[in-house]
């Protein structure tokens, strides 16, 4: 069975990637990555905002309190050398190519054009194969307009773009007036690819205490409902590779999200709930599935399903969901 | 580096303070360092140790062991056998910490091993602890056979430093070099620093080898540390007389090397004056710099007067100290900066009388006959030595017959012993330029002039010299600093009085101090105002009005604040009143002050991270647009007048005393106004409204659920509750609120949650802490924190309706339950500790529960600081004016000191018991009887007790007999007393350790309370044994590697100990449960109370939160031991917190103190986690297995 895929220019010995999560933090993590047939790895991604927070942090704790009491003039000794900047993942990425031999994956959330291509520059110096854009920012400044944020991703893109020769992918959040123009422009801009889709942090609230908690949700399977459906519409559209995220769970997903068009999917929540040793089954039952439907390869099966390529394209539209909803009765 | 030019030799120009100089020899000449904390001598043990982490090298290439001991003690020992077994070996102390030291010093000298003490010389506790700089502790010293050097300025701390060192290897006499604590150890002065070939050509590494030789090893064994008879000992003892005579000259020997390699030559003995000087002052440190500044001025106007300044104390040569005194001399003045009580004479001037007359006896020197000498001490405990003082003694000296044993720089109208002087006479010479700047420790005034004269010393041709004045307070603290500059080294070794140039940083320091009677006339006064040039002048004080008019004098204002949070830097104004200074004194082109101080911020913030240097730059290029010069009208129009310091229905003593050294004018104190034996009056804290919050909590009735927890964990005391009768609202004043009380058993009575709006330190953490939210509005709760200044009148008014309403009767409090327990009023209040102290709820608890029949014994450290330090205390009396009674003995013998309470006190009662007895007859069987078998074991039972003793000592009055009055003397020990003992981890693991284990081991009623913060927070944050793996502290740079001593499991070892562990952020209710059983069980009890520190590096605010997540991580786990469980068969230890409940991880990381070993040893911080998870699974799993044994 051909599982191989092209992604990031790249040949992937499969589709199932696992996506950036704290799976990665750890070496061992990737290796078992690797040993369940990870095709590559993203690898968490590096905060800009947290490693500004962190020294805004130490500055502030090593000079709190200081040169106020006669007998404390200050109250933690002071290394002539901190490790403020990326150190720290810039040596992850060189440890897990070091460790594993499949492609290795960055992934960066920046906060200002600076940080953004001084990092990507860096994971590239550190043998990055590629590089992911975890644009990961909510906008809610009610004076700026649809076309302001859509440009900060465009700007962000060029400026990595120029700063680095290895591919760059961009994940995104599906919340853009017209997804369809938004990855054009990005597909225009020299994205290398577009990982579809960012989810989003959304609080809760917590009844007891009256209080707003950083709950992050895991995905469940309707989730990949978003990703198949504009996957679905771009494919052939853009240029650019598309990677399916959110809501893959299981091997059905995985081929319903390479009928409509994915290069790749990635898998994070499930793994996080079920055990690295997860992606094996997907893959035996990838496979199970391909052979009892009689497919050769995964690059048969890749946009078969697109808007492009079934029968009804307006079943990727609005007047399908019309329909859908008409159909609805409750249980 | 680009700030540190290189002399023409190699050597470096730094501009540094004394402590570093001397470590910086230190850490370069020697192979073991022993250290232990106190001021002021701790940084030079923290440069040591962190040049030592950092892996710099001595000049002989290996990296010195730096360690830390359990006390000096300690240190003292390790340095005598890293000595005896052949290690160069320093240490570094001061004070009681030297004191401690003796017993090792004489045994150290005796066997004549070669090492040097370097002492910054400070005060020792009599009367009461000082941390100010003295001689005291080294002539406390001088009998234990250490040669004594004494440097007298930063250059000479360094030389000397660097000459005891060679001094001590050839005399084989170890040596003390000491300097003057504070004014030298932490003055900032430009130096040339001493490179490592000068170390290395200064000391002989033969004699390096000849030290090894003679150490104990088992490949040439010998014994040392016999036991000596009478036949022997006495002979043996002056074996060592030839190495002592021969040190003089080997020291002097020393110093011509080092004057003819480094050009900086040095005298035993130094004269300077007159050649035909009949008036001579001897003296010694660095009121010698002041002395040379006079005898200059003086000599400038034709006086024959000169200065012997002493360098070489012991071995004292006389014959080269007379030989250096002017044979013209007709009046010889010998200061001490000591007092040695019922003696003849302070020690240098018996030393010099005693040489006057072995001189003349001998025919040494130029003198022929004897001179008239008189001794006198000055300066103790950093009191100022001017050269007004030194004119005064020189002009004092011409009369006939000078005043002998005189004090100098004080007014004292007991023993009249101190001269007059003129304190507007002044030398500060025109080139020199002299600024004063008033900062607040938290807005990094001292920090920024640090770097200021860091600037001037390093990056001009001009010599700098930096002194800053602390204060005792820890929260809200108010800084000072001096700074000098001039092309001449500067000898002015005492505050400025006289100053082209004064910041204020503050306004609100305005209305507190007179800033201005030391400006200069034309001088310039630059304001940090929120008032604009155009308003500035309607807003000042009349008074400062007044000055700025009478003195022509210039005014600059600049929003610091503003410019500061716009660029990010949030309260930090330093870089932006640094660049005002620069712009305005115009020390150095505009922009080249500019481009200095930019590389200044890059070098100082440069490995914290782009921002921090970013935004240091944006406040530096957005303050010159912000700095305005107002014009300064002919007369002053004010109305504002300066409020008194104290109001006036403060008591007479604060008034008369407590109220000018709150006011910054204790130096105008006689003597007859000061208690002749340390006793104090407590409540005094009450009286000095300090207004530094900048916001304070307001109650909202409508949202308060009246559980008491906001009042339980207020730091300061200022959120009080009172529940009392509806008609005492009558008069209220119009904004004071009230509600119906909710407990059920206070039905019909109202309700009341107040705030001190004066004396309240903003931190927040009783709104951090309140459960109760607005349902409307969930940001805010039942208390919020809101702007100050509006509130402080109308608060202020409520705060004093409040205190009229009475108390509610402690019989009709349940103490069992917080939102009862907490209407208690609290007898340790408005403190010096830092805004949201983690020590002091717990101390404030102990008195709302115990306070009027406690008395306390309370170690050296944080809380004898904030409990004890002048001007104020927060100790306090209720109405009836009982309250606790304090006292700190010393840092390492607390326990034994509280100890020693019980005894008394169980005597005295056992005593008074007997008397009853014996006058039941005459007193009334029934009232004897029911005094001696009382069981006092709540509040009521107390309340009656009380009662009956009064009644007890009316009728012994009407009783004329010996016994009688015997009993009336004793008869207050009837009524129970609860001993307290009170301290700090330093004290109870570290150096108090031995005393607290035999105290727990008597099975006497102590309660104690051992507030650990886990470091030695005072002295700025050094390891104990009480920190916990894994956390960066002073002396554990790199992260402590062992664990956290388990100090209650081996107080439950004895099977007799209540012991509890408590928590007061994760478990409120079990740590008052824990205060009442330990109060109660008759035997000692240990509470090992989690305090929360500033050196955590934590947000104070929400650092309750920080408690919580240390016993949800097992970190800190909740208990109880109690005996008397075991006696009645049960298993005597109740584990109180459930088991972890998160990853040690998410607490740790919470915190700087761990979290930094990440960014600055990454790998350490990785395996000291995991370190640090394996301790505490294993502890969980440990008490779990011993809470679980059924016992019998």
């Amino acid at each position: 069975m051909d599982l191989t895929t092209s992604y990031l220019g790249m040949t992937l010995r499969s589709p199932l990637v696992p996506s950036a999560s704290p799976l990665s933090a750890e070496l061992d993590g990737i290796r078992r990555m690797e040993d369940a047939g990870a095709a590559a790895v993203v690898l968490y991604s590096l905060f800009e905002e947290q490693l500004v927070r962190d020294r805004r942090e130490l500055y502030h704790h090593l000079t709190a309190g200081t040169e106020s009491f006669a007998e404390a003039l200050t109250y933690f000794p002071e290394p002539s050398e901190f490790h403020l900047g990326p150190e720290g993942y810039l040596e992850h990425v060189r440890k897990a190519k070091e460790a594993v031999a499949i492609p290795v994956i960055a992934s960066l959330n920046g906060t200002s054009v600076g940080g953004w291509t001084s990092y990507a520059r860096q994971m590239q110096d550190a043998g990055a194969d590629a590089i992911e854009l975890n644009v990961y920012t909510i906008p809610t400044d009610p004076n700026e307009t649809a076309a302001q944020v859509e440009q900060a991703y465009v700007d962000i893109l060029h400026a990595v773009k120029s700063a680095v020769t290895i591919p760059v992918a961009l994940k995104l959040g599906p919340f853009f007036s017209n997804m369809a123009s938004m990855a054009r422009r990005l597909d225009e801009a020299g994205a290398d690819a577009l990982v579809l889709f960012n989810r989003f942090y959304q609080p809760d609230i917590d009844l007891e205490t009256l209080e707003v908690r950083p709950h992050v949700l895991l995905s469940t399977p309707q989730a990949m409902r978003l990703p198949l459906t504009w996957i679905g519409i771009l494919h052939g559209r853009i240029r650019a590779d598309m990677a399916a995220t959110s809501g893959v769970h299981e091997a059905e997903d995985v081929l319903k999200l390479l009928m409509v068009g994915a290069n790749v999917t990635m898998v994070c929540s499930a793994l996080l709930q079920r055990g690295i040793d997860h992606l094996r089954t997907i893959e035996r039952r990838l496979c199970e599935w391909m052979e009892t439907h009689d497919y050769r390869s995964v690059r048969q099966m890749q946009g078969s399903m697109s808007q492009r390529n079934v029968a009804d394209a307006s079943a990727f539209e609005r007047a399908h969901y019309v329909s859908s909803l008409h159909s609805y009765r409750p249980a | 580096m680009p700030s540190v030019s290189m002399t023409s030799v190699g050597r470096t120009i730094a501009t540094i303070d004394g402590n570093e100089a001397v470590a910086s020899v230190a850490h370069r000449v020697n192979e073991v360092i022993a250290i232990y904390p106190i001021t002021p001598s701790s940084p030079m043990g923290e440069w040591a140790d962190q040049w030592t982490a950092d892996k710099r090298r001595n000049v002989w290439g290996t990296v010195p062991s730096v360690v830390e001991l359990q006390s000096e003690g300690g240190a003292a020992g390790a340095v005598h056998g890293a000595l005896q077994s052949g290690a160069l070996t320093t240490t570094f102390t001061a004070s009681q910490g030297l004191l401690l030291m003796i017993p090792n010093m004489y045994k150290i000298a005796g066997e004549l091993t070669p090492t040097v003490f370097h002492v910054a010389a400070r005060s020792l506790a009599a009367q009461g602890l000082s941390i100010f700089g003295d001689h005291s502790d080294v002539m406390a010293a001088r009998a234990t056979g250490f040669a004594m050097l004494c440097s007298s300025s930063v250059q000479e701390a360094m030389d000397f430093a660097a000459i005891a060192h060679a001094a001590t290897l050839e005399t084989r006499l170890p040596f003390l070099h000491f300097f003057d604590g504070f004014r030298t150890s932490h003055e900032v002065a430009k130096i040339e620093v001493l490179s490592d070939d000068d170390l290395r050509a200064l000391i002989d590494e033969g004699l390096i080898l000849e030290h090894r030789g003679r150490a104990l090893s088992p490949d040439h064994p010998v014994l040392r540390g016999t036991a000596q008879n009478p036949d022997v000992y006495f002979q043996a003892r002056e074996t060592v007389n030839p190495y002592y005579a021969a040190c003089p000259e080997i020291t002097q020997k020393i110093m011509d090397a080092f004057a003819a390699r480094v050009g900086r030559a040095y005298r035993l003995f130094e004269y300077h004056g007159a050649a035909d000087a009949d008036r001579v002052v001897v003296l010694m440190g660095s009121a010698a710099e002041a002395a040379h500044e006079t005898v200059d001025a003086l000599l400038a106007r034709g006086e024959k007067v000169g200065l012997l300044r002493v360098r070489l104390f012991r071995p004292f040569d006389v014959r080269r100290f007379v030989e250096a005194l002017p044979a013209s001399t007709r009046t010889l003045a010998i200061l001490d900066r000591t007092k040695e009580p019922g003696s003849a004479g302070e020690p240098l001037y018996l030393d010099c009388v005693n040489a006057i007359h072995e001189g003349l006896t001998n025919g040494w020197g130029g003198l022929t006959t004897a001179p008239r000498i008189v001794g006198g001490r000055y300066g103790l405990a950093s009191k100022e030595v001017t050269p007004a003082m030194l004119k005064g003694l020189f002009d004092h000296l011409r009369v006939e017959r000078p005043q002998n044993h005189f004090t100098l720089g004080i007014n004292d109208d007991v023993s009249h012993t101190s001269l007059a002087y003129d304190p507007e006479f002044s030398i500060e010479p025109d080139r020199v330029i002299r600024s004063v700047f008033y900062g607040l420790g938290s807005d990094g005034t001292v920090g920024a002039n640090k770097n200021s004269i860091k600037i001037i010393g390093e990056d001009t041709g001009n010599y700098a010299q930096g002194y800053f004045v602390y204060d005792s307070k820890k929260a809200g603290a108010v800084t000072v600093s001096h700074l000098r500059f001039g092309p001449d080294p500067i000898r002015s070794s005492y505050l400025i009085t006289r100053a082209n140039f004064v910041g204020c940083h503050q306004w609100g320091f305005l209305e507190r101090y007179d800033m201005l009677s030391s400006l200069v006339p034309g001088g310039t006064f630059l304001l940090n105002s929120a008032y604009g040039p155009d308003d500035v002048w309607a807003r000042l004080p009349r008074t400062v009005q007044e000055q700025l008019v009478a003195k022509h004098a210039k005014l600059y204002v600049i929003d610091a604040y503003q410019v500061a949070r716009t660029s990010g830097m949030g309260g930090r104004i330093n870089t932006v009143m640094q660049v005002c200074f620069f712009a305005i004194s115009g020390v150095l082109p505009k922009d080249d002050a500019i481009a200095a101080i930019k590389q200044s911020i890059t070098k100082t913030y440069g490995n914290k991270g782009d921002e921090v240097v970013r935004m240091n730059f944006e406040a530096v290029d957005r303050t010159l647009a912000q700095l305005f010069e107002v014009r300064v009208p002919e007369r002053a129009d004010g109305t504002i007048a300066m409020p008194p310091p104290v109001p006036p229905e403060a008591p007479r003593f604060v008034q008369e005393v407590t109220a000018p050294m709150i006011a910054g004018r204790g130096d105008e104190l006689p003597v007859s106004a000061l208690p002749a034996d340390g006793t104090y009056p407590t409540g005094t804290a009450k009286w000095e409204k300090r207004n530094i919050a900048a916001e304070i909590p307001v109650w909202d009735p409508d949202v308060c659920i009246e559980c008491g927890k906001c009042a339980m964990v207020c730091p300061h005391s200022v959120i009080r509750i009172k529940v009392y009768e509806p008609e005492r609202l009558a008069g209220a004043p119009p904004t004071f609120k009230s509600c119906d009380a909710r407990d059920r058993e206070w039905q019909g009575l109202k309700y009341t949650i107040q705030v001190a709006p004066e004396d309240c330190t903003g931190c927040g953490i009783c709104v951090d802490v309140c459960p109760a939210k607005n349902k409307s509005q969930t940001r805010l709760k039942a208390i919020n924190m809101t702007p100050q200044p509006p509130l402080r009148e109308p608060e202020r008014d409520n705060w004093n309706f409040f205190l009229t309403i009475p108390e509610l009767s402690r019989q009709r409090v349940k103490i069992g339950t917080i939102r009862q327990q907490q209407v208690q009023e609290p007898l340790f209040e408005f403190s010096s500790a830092c805004a949201g102290c983690g020590e002091t709820p717990y101390i404030k608890l102990a008195t709302q529960l115990f306070g009027d029949r406690m008395i306390v014994a309370n170690a050296t450290g944080c809380s004898s600081i904030y409990g004890g330090n002048l001007p104020t205390t927060p100790w306090t009396q209720n109405a009836d004016g009982r309250g606790p009674a304090w006292s700190n003995s010393l840092f390492e013998d607390n326990a034994e000191f509280g100890f020693g309470f019980r005894l008394s006190i169980d005597y005295q009662r056992a005593f008074a018991s007997e008397l009853l007895r014996g006058l039941a007859g005459r007193i009334g069987d029934d009232l004897a009887h029911a005094i001696l078998t009382a069981e006092q074991k709540d509040e009521a039972d107390i309340f009656e007790q009380r009662d009956r003793v009064a009644a007890l000592k009316e009728k012994l009055g009407a009783i004329d007999s010996v016994e009688a009055r015997r009993l009336l003397g004793v008869a207050d020990m009837l009524v129970k007393k609860s001993v307290w003992i009170i301290g700090g981890d330093g004290w109870g693991y570290d150096i108090g350790f031995g005393g607290l284990d035999h105290v727990l081991a008597s099975g006497r009623d102590v309660n104690v309370l051992l507030l650990d913060t886990e470091v030695y927070s005072n002295t700025g944050g050094q390891m104990s044994k009480a920190t916990p793996r894994g956390a960066v502290a002073k002396f554990a740079a790199g992260g402590k590697e062992a664990p956290k001593k388990d100090l209650g499991m081996i107080a439950m070892s004895y099977g007799t100990v209540y012991v509890a562990r408590v928590a007061m952020g994760a478990k409120d209710e079990h740590t008052l449960k824990s205060f009442l059983e330990a109060e109660a069980y008759p035997g000692a009890s240990l509470i090992i109370a989690y305090s929360h520190c500033i050196a955590h590096g934590i947000n104070m605010t929400t650092a309750m939160q920080n408690q919580k997540a240390a016993v949800d991580a097992g970190q800190w786990l909740l208990y109880r031991y109690h005996p008397d469980r075991a006696a009645r068969g049960e298993n005597p230890l109740q584990l109180d917190s459930p088991a972890p409940k998160i990853p040690v991880e998410r607490f740790m990381y919470l915190e700087n103190r761990f979290k930094m070993l990440t960014k600055s040893q990454p790998e350490d911080a990785k395996r000291l986690l995991q370190a640090a998870q394996d301790d505490v699974d294993a502890r969980w799993k440990l008490y779990e297995h011993l809470a679980a044994k059924r016992e019998g």
